[in-house]
This record gives structure tokens, sequence and C-alpha cells, in this order.
């Protein structure tokens, strides 16, 4: 034990080299679009051209008739089905809507919405066959800005959509989905005690996750029924419930395998093409291949809402925060379920506040349906809070981070989404920043500081996992949920460490839906928490079974039988009687001990612990260009116990650099026919390697109560404050404050300009 | 249409495959010749998930046509490491976590060692604006830069 009581650890908090590393630095993992079975047809997705439109027919006899189609679908080829609460990704959704985003049935509602799919032997026959289709549309007016889609008048897409949460029920219907308020306290009482009262619109763009791998699958429906589907997603068991549920096949019917996935942060938690893949193989007989080109990735796949936050704090002269107020309209894209309410539950999460009120609103909007990114819904009101308690802390002439320290959330607070948080590491995070270099490096002209703290709820949920051991002692360890950045190592490790063997005598997979019980997707953070507690809680079985297994061999009791060091060993009055019995030695005899040893755990997790997260950021802003360069950058994050600490350094450090481009380049750019203008990452420019600093990181360790080894999740939280940290270093820098976003340099030198005319 | 037949070079071995005069390179490397080590993130030249070798240079291979390698010397990611003896700067991406989701790592690699080749002792600065064509969505390019400028480090020591 170390002196805080924490047990010493032998592979844990180290960094082993990823067991699946060799075959991804040599070309030989298979991703999504990577894998193929035989006689199978090249499946495509025709896209509706319109940003709002009403199919009036379509006419697919044209496109049949090409020689090498061999399978043409409309939604039509899918079952029409109710509306049914669904929980996607990390919010909910409605499975009716699901299926009207995978292909649209009576109106296109995005430039990019599916509206009918072929399969054909070949890419040529299948482009010829798309040309061939003949939609007959009846084009709309469209909405594409969220507040222009709140007014009164605007085109609305779903004339069944009442906003809920209002009373009384409106009786017309409207593009709001949904109002939604929390609040603790007395908020318009508590901002009469303010000395200073901070007041502010910001606006976000929305922004693609950008995983680098498309969506692909492959899927295969026999004659019997049984269905084969191959892709790479966030989770084998979503696409499986997800395709059962559209399609109206039994679960039991359908096997999905996991391939590897090439980035997903969220937007692969839910299914695009494997339904229509699915559906064509069943019409042609033939297993369909389909794979999303760049262009349909941006046009047709989710992005996450951009919105506006309004913000109102208020203080005390000695820079106590008294009380919070915010209004949050985020889009949704054209079905209701925008990240807004963990927007609101996050928004002044940071903060110890007892009067705090944010209300938010889900809006539908003619754009693709919004699907999860890092955080979702948290990195919009973070810009909006985090910016203003920036200015605060200028009108009170008080150090930023200071400023947060003195109403930084901590044990005990209540968190105006309902809990009290037990212990966190938000104030952790704040004073490692104050104790890094990057604090104090002199800044020059034109430079600026800019600080900013975030939080995540992470989640925990269900998961399986079973640990088997091989005949020469090592083991396998199976899991549910698909690697995207590194699990495959923690899992390995926390085996490792319960089993007392080395890493590399442990082979984790991750395994089909048909053999590995069930495990909720991977997001929200949550895989080295739940799925590893699974993985914790399975290898502790098959300890106890190993102790039962030199029990018997020694024939004395279980109890005087201790697990040290991957070696059984005879405790108390029989200590030192017998030989220890390594694993090797019990999987060697296991046939004769009473067979082959094995556990499997399947759980709920609860307790997943939440993430605090403090950035601090140094930029140069170029006043001729309105370029800004980011000089220096420090994430400091609580991760509880960091597993395997590279993994837990390049989660921050990927999720601090998706924000700096949330923050500088990234946005969706329309014309006014709602066409989607800059689909492809020459303008949708996310951060390339010389755009940045290396990035450093603090990695705190505030242990999560609930883990066996106090390990967070840690995917989300960095992605929360970088927008609001780099708005407060370029108004550190130049004196201005950038409300909106991207601050990409027309931006950033049109303030400049209008500065410059205001002080003349 | 007939199919062009062409004799190329890769990764050291002679090949011969026949393609349409359409078809890119990329697609020839995944669907014709079965080598899917070469990603496709963007088919239009901005991520760098294709990055191939042709006589040594540094190209996409979403840029070029299968046809165009008619008598060249192709190499891949399958090309990279020598039996089961890694290269060098795959062993560094594996030591550093250079590497998240993977899905960029192969043309990180080939263009890294396209780099090295060139520029032995490569400065940051330098490896950053020789691989800002290689996009990466889950690193932000730390783990990455380091891994290459420390590959550099030890090629020097070793040579
Ligand atoms: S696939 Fe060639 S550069 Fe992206
Ligand atoms: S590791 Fe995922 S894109 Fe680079």
């Amino acid at each position: 034990m170390a002196p805080d009581g924490t047990p010493d650890l032998k592979v844990v908090g180290t960094r082993p080299i990823r067991p699946d590393g060799v075959d991804k630095v040599t070309g030989r993992a298979q991703f999504g679009a990577d894998f193929q079975l035989p006689g199978q047809l090249v499946g495509k997705v025709l896209r509706s051209p319109h940003a709002h439109a009403r199919i009036r027919s379509i006419d697919t006899s044209k496109a049949e008739a090409i020689p090498g189609v061999k399978a043409v679908m409309t939604a039509a080829d899918m079952p029409e089905i109710t509306s049914e609460e669904a929980f996607v990704g990390e919010g909910p959704a409605d499975f009716k809507d699901m299926s009207g985003n995978t292909m649209a049935r009576d109106k296109a509602l995005y430039d990019g919405h599916a509206v009918a799919a072929v399969a054909a032997t070949s890419a040529a026959a299948a482009d010829a066959a798309l040309a061939a289709i003949e939609v007959d549309y009846e084009v709309l007016p469209h909405v594409i800005d969220v507040e222009d889609a709140m007014v009164e008048g605007a085109p609305v897409l779903h004339d069944d959509m009442f906003t809920s949460g209002v009373d009384p029920k409106p009786t017309t219907p409207s593009n709001v989905a949904k109002r939604m308020v929390f609040e603790l306290g007395d908020v318009d009482a508590a901002f009469g005690k303010a000395d200073i009262v901070i007041e502010r619109k910001y606006k976000t763009a929305p922004v693609h996750q950008g995983y680098i791998e498309p969506h692909a699958c492959v899927a295969q429906y026999a004659a019997d029924g049984q269905v084969q589907i191959y892709c790479s997603s966030q989770g084998q068991f979503m696409v499986r419930a997800y395709v059962a549920k559209l399609l109206g096949i039994d679960i039991s019917e359908i096997r999905v395998t996991p391939l590897e996935i090439g980035g997903g942060f969220g937007g692969k938690t839910l299914v695009y093409l494997e339904p229509l893949a699915v559906v064509l193989s069943r019409k042609s007989g033939r297993p369909v291949k389909m794979a999303m080109t760049r262009e349909e990735v941006f046009r047709g796949s989710g992005p996450t809402s951009g919105g506006t936050v309004w913000v109102k704090i208020g203080a005390k002269r000695d820079g106590t925060i008294v009380a919070g107020d915010a209004v949050l309209k985020f889009q949704a894209g054209a079905y209701a379920g925008s990240p807004v309410g963990p927007g609101c539950m996050t928004a002044f999460a940071v903060y110890d506040l007892q009067d705090v009120r944010i209300t938010g609103y889900d809006v539908v909007t003619n754009r693709p349906k919004v699907a999860a990114y890092r955080a979702p819904g948290a990195p919009i009101s973070n810009f909006g809070v985090e910016s203003a308690v920036d200015e605060l802390a200028r009108e009170l002439d008080m150090d930023p981070v200071e400023l947060r320290l003195k109403n930084a959330a901590k044990k005990g607070t209540k968190a105006a989404y309902g809990p009290t948080f037990g212990d966190i590491g938000c104030v952790e995070t704040l004073e490692a920043v104050k104790d890094h270099p990057n604090y104090n490096v002199p800044l020059g002209p034109n430079q600026g500081r800019g600080v900013a703290a975030g939080f995540w709820f992470n989640i925990g949920g269900e998961s399986s996992a079973t640990v088997n051991i091989n005949e020469d002692g090592t083991a396998v360890v199976a899991t549910g949920n698909p690697d995207i950045g590194g699990s495959r190592a923690s899992m390995a490790m926390m085996a490792a460490e319960v089993l007392g063997i080395d890493v590399e005598r442990v082979r984790p997979i991750v395994a089909d839906t048909s053999s590995v019980g069930y495990c909720f997707l991977t997001g929200g953070s949550r895989v080295t928490f739940a799925t590893g507690m699974a993985v914790v809680e399975a290898s502790k079985s098959v300890v106890n079974e190993l102790k039962a297994r030199a029990a018997k061999t020694w024939d004395i009791p279980v109890d005087a039988v201790e697990w040290q060091d991957g070696r059984a060993v005879p405790a108390g009055s029989n200590a030192g009687d017998f030989e220890p019995l390594s694993l090797e030695d019990l999987a060697a005899k296991s046939g004769r001990t009473g067979g082959p040893i094995a556990a499997t755990s399947s759980l709920n997790a609860q307790g997943a612990g939440p993430g605090f997260g403090t950035h601090l950021v140094d930029v140069e802003v170029d006043r001729e260009t309105g370029h800004v360069k980011v000089l220096r950058y420090l994430a400091t994050q609580d991760a509880g116990r960091a597993i395997h600490p590279s993994y837990v350094e390049g989660q921050i450090q990927g999720g601090a650099v998706q924000g700096i481009g949330w923050a500088l380049n990234e946005e969706y750019i329309y014309d006014d026919q709602g066409r989607l203008e800059n689909p492809g990452f020459l303008d949708y420019r996310i951060p390339v390697a010389s755009d940045l600093p290396m990035i450093d990181t603090v990695v705190v360790e505030v242990p999560n109560p609930r883990h066996p080894y106090g390990a967070r999740g840690v995917g989300e939280v960095p992605i929360v404050p970088p927008m609001a940290a780099m708005a407060n270093a370029i108004q550190d820098a130049i004196g201005i404050r950038m409300t909106e976003l991207p601050m990409s340099p027309p931006k950033v030198r049109k303030a400049v300009d209008e500065q410059a005319a205001a002080e003349e | 249409m007939a199919k062009h037949h062409i004799s190329t070079t890769i990764n050291g071995e002679p090949v011969e495959f026949l393609c349409n005069t359409e078809q890119t390179m990329l697609d020839v490397l995944r669907d014709e010749l079965h080598l899917t080590g070469t990603k496709e993130g963007c088919a239009t030249g901005d991520c760098g998930a294709c990055s191939i070798t042709v006589d040594g240079r540094l190209v996409c291979s979403c840029l070029m046509l299968g046809v165009e390698a008619e008598g060249h010397s192709v190499e891949t990611i399958e090309g990279m490491a020598d039996g089961d003896q890694l290269h060098p700067l795959q062993q560094k991406f594996l030591e550093y976590a250079a590497l998240q989701c993977g899905i960029c790592t192969p043309g990180f690699l080939v263009a890294s060692r396209a780099l090295l080749e060139r520029n032995p002792n490569p400065t940051e600065e330098e490896a950053r604006y020789w691989l800002a064509g290689n996009l990466c969505r889950c690193t932000g390019y730390d783990k990455i830069i380091r891994a290459v400028l420390d590959t550099a480090a030890d090629m020097r020591g070793a040579s």
C-alpha cells in the first residue's frame, strides 16, 4: 500500500506498447473500408440537392434497367415505423426520426439527405444508376440559422412538431422541438446582490467531428434471414439494435462484427449506411459494400450543433460570483435532438453557485441531423460562460485563475443539474495551471494569454467482459467496445494487474455481438471506466477460481490461499507448507482440477466520476491578416487515475486541438439555396501539424472512489475549454472581445478594423 | 473499354495489374491489389492518408492514376517493415503512442520516412511543415512530431 492508502500497482500507470499497435503501424489492421466479401456489390446513395423539398415521386425504373445494377431502394423498402424514444450516442432521439434521417420518406430536409440507394457490380454502374433515378421534387423554402428558424413565419420542417416544455402547449407547429429550464435558488433576487453584472451573447458555428475514416460497411442478408454486418462504428451492439429496429428484424438474426474504427468522436454512435446495405443485400441476394466519400461525410453525417449562448453573471467586488443565468438555442439539424440538455447542465458546472438558471431550446433547421461530438453541447455553453467569466475578471481586475479558484466547484457543491459533487479535481486543475511555467512566460506585443475551465459528466453504463485462461497460463480478455484510442491496452492492463501477470501475457480482443455479452457503445468517456470495471470483476472471479484450484490441489480451505504476483500461495497456518502455484501451473493442470478456467462479468457501472480540466493558451494575433497563432498550450485535467498515461495525454492533446480548430477555423458555409459550400478538407479546415505547438499536459489524479483503480473518463473534457481560452487570449492580445466562432482571419481582421475605426 | 495492362514494382516486387483509365493508384492498390494499408480519407489530395512514394517521391495516391505506375517503383506502408523487423519510425510511433485510432498512421509513416530520407536532422518546424499535408484528428500531432524527431536522432546516432 502507498501511504495514501491506494494499492501499489504494477501495471496500471505504466506505458506498455498497445496490443493492436503492430497491426496499425504495418497497415494490417482492417478498418471499415478494408473488409470485403466474395461477390460483393458496390452500394451508393443518391442525396438530395435541395435543402428542403417535398418528394412527389421517385422513378427508379431506368436505373434498374442498367446492366450490372442489382438493386435499387427507397424509403418504401423500409418499414414505416412509429415514434419511439431511443438513446443515441449520448442523448435522446426518436427511431422514427432515425429512420427518416437514414432515408427521406416524404420530404428531403437538407442538402445531402439520402433519398435512394443502389447496388451494382461496379462503381461505374452504380454511378450510372444514381444518375438515372428520377426524383420529382417540389422545392420548399428553407432555414439554416437557428434564430431564423425560431421566428414566427419561418419555414416549418415538421408539421407535427409542437414545442414541448412550454405551458400551455402550443397549437401551431414550429421548429422549436423543446424548451427546458434548469434552476437552482432564486436567480433574479441574487442578481440584486451583485456589484458587477456581465451580460453578453455569443455564437458558435456547427462543426464536424472530422474523423479521417469515412463511414463504411459490408452487409450480407442470407436466404434464411440471417444478417451479417461488418463495419466500423462506436458500438457493434448499437448497430445491431438500430438496424433491428429500423428494419423490423429480430436482434437474434443479426450479427455485427466490429472492424477497426478510424475515429468517431461521437459521430459514429448511430447508423447511416448499415440499414441501406442490409436492404440492398436482401433485394440483390449479394453482399453489399458501402462507403461514404468525404463529401458525403460532410453533407450527410452529423456535425454538432451551432448555437447562440446568452449569458449573464453577477459578482461581488471581491470576486464572489453570486448569480448566473443563461439561455441556449441549439440547432439540431433536420430532426429534434440537439445536445442542448447537456449544454445546459454543464454550463455553470465549474462553479459553486447557489443561484443559477439555464434555459435551453432545441431547434430544427435544414441542416444534417447533428450527432454527438465529444462532450456534446458542453463546448458551446462553456464558450459563452467562460468568455463572460473572463470579462468579469477584467472588470474586477482580478487574475482569471484566481477568480476561478475563488468560485470553483468542490466536494459538496450542488450542481444546477441536480447532483452534489463528491471527490472532484476542479481546484486541482486550476492549481496545476498556476504551478506550470507557462503561466509566467513573458508575453510580447500582440500576444495574449487566456484561460478557461471545463467540465464533463462522464458516464458508466452496461458492459460485459469475458476472461479466458489459456492452457499455457496466458489470458484472453474479450469485450464489446470498439478500440477507438487505445482501450485494448487499458483492458489488458487492468486484467494483468488483477491476475498478477505481465501485460504481454494478456491478449485483449474486441468481439462481435454474438461472442461477448452486451456492451453499450464507446462514448461518454465510459469504456476505461465501465468496461474496465467489467474486466476487473471478471479477472477477480478468475483469481477466485484459481485460488480454489490451488486449495483443491493442496487440500486446504480456499480462504487459506492468497493470490500474490500471479501465484497461489498458502497462507495463515499453512504458510510455507506448499510450493506456490503459478498461473501457468494452475492452467496446465486445469483439466484435472475442474476444467477450463474462465469468467464473465456483466454489469451496469455507476459512479463514473465527473471530469474537470483547465486550459491555458498563449496566442499571437497578426493585425494585418487576422491570423491567430497558437504559441503555447497547456491542458490540465483530472483523470482520477491514468491507467495508461500516454493515451490519457493523447486524449487531452487531441481534444484540445479539435477545440483549437473549432475556435479558429471550422464552420459550415451555406449558399443562399441552403447548399453546403465547403464539404471537403480543403475548405473545411481542420488543424494541421504546422498550425500548432506541442500541447503540454498535466494529469492530476484525484481518484474516483467508484472505480477499482480510481479511473475517470478522460476523452471529453479536453474539448470543452479551448474555445473560450482562445477567445480570452485574443482579447488579452489585442483588446477585442470576439463573441462569434470561428475566430477565423476574416473575422479577426474585421474586428481589428472596427476597433481602429472606433478609435479614430 | 479495354483495361490497361501495367507493369510496375511495388515494395520491391514486380507487379502487374489491369486497370481502367480513370482508376486512381489508390483504388488500384486497395481494390485490385488488396493492399489496404494505404487509406482513403478524402480522395481529393487533402488528408495524406493515401501517402505512398513513387521512385522515392512522396505522393498522394488518390491524385495519381494507376496507369502512371508503369515502369516506376512504388512503396507503400506494407513494404515499410523488413519482415517482422519494424522500421525505426514504426517502432517509435508505438513507443510514443503516436496513434490513437490509427487510420492516419500509414500515411504519416510513409510521409515521415520520406522526410527523414531527405533531411535526417529536421527541426520541429521542418517536421511540422513537411507533415502538414497529413491530417490526424485524434492526436493533436504532439506525439507524432516527437516520435519523428526522436527517430531522426536515433537514426543519426546509429549511422
Ligand atoms: S485520400 Fe488522398 S489525400 Fe486524402
Ligand atoms: S490517430 Fe486517428 S486520425 Fe490520427
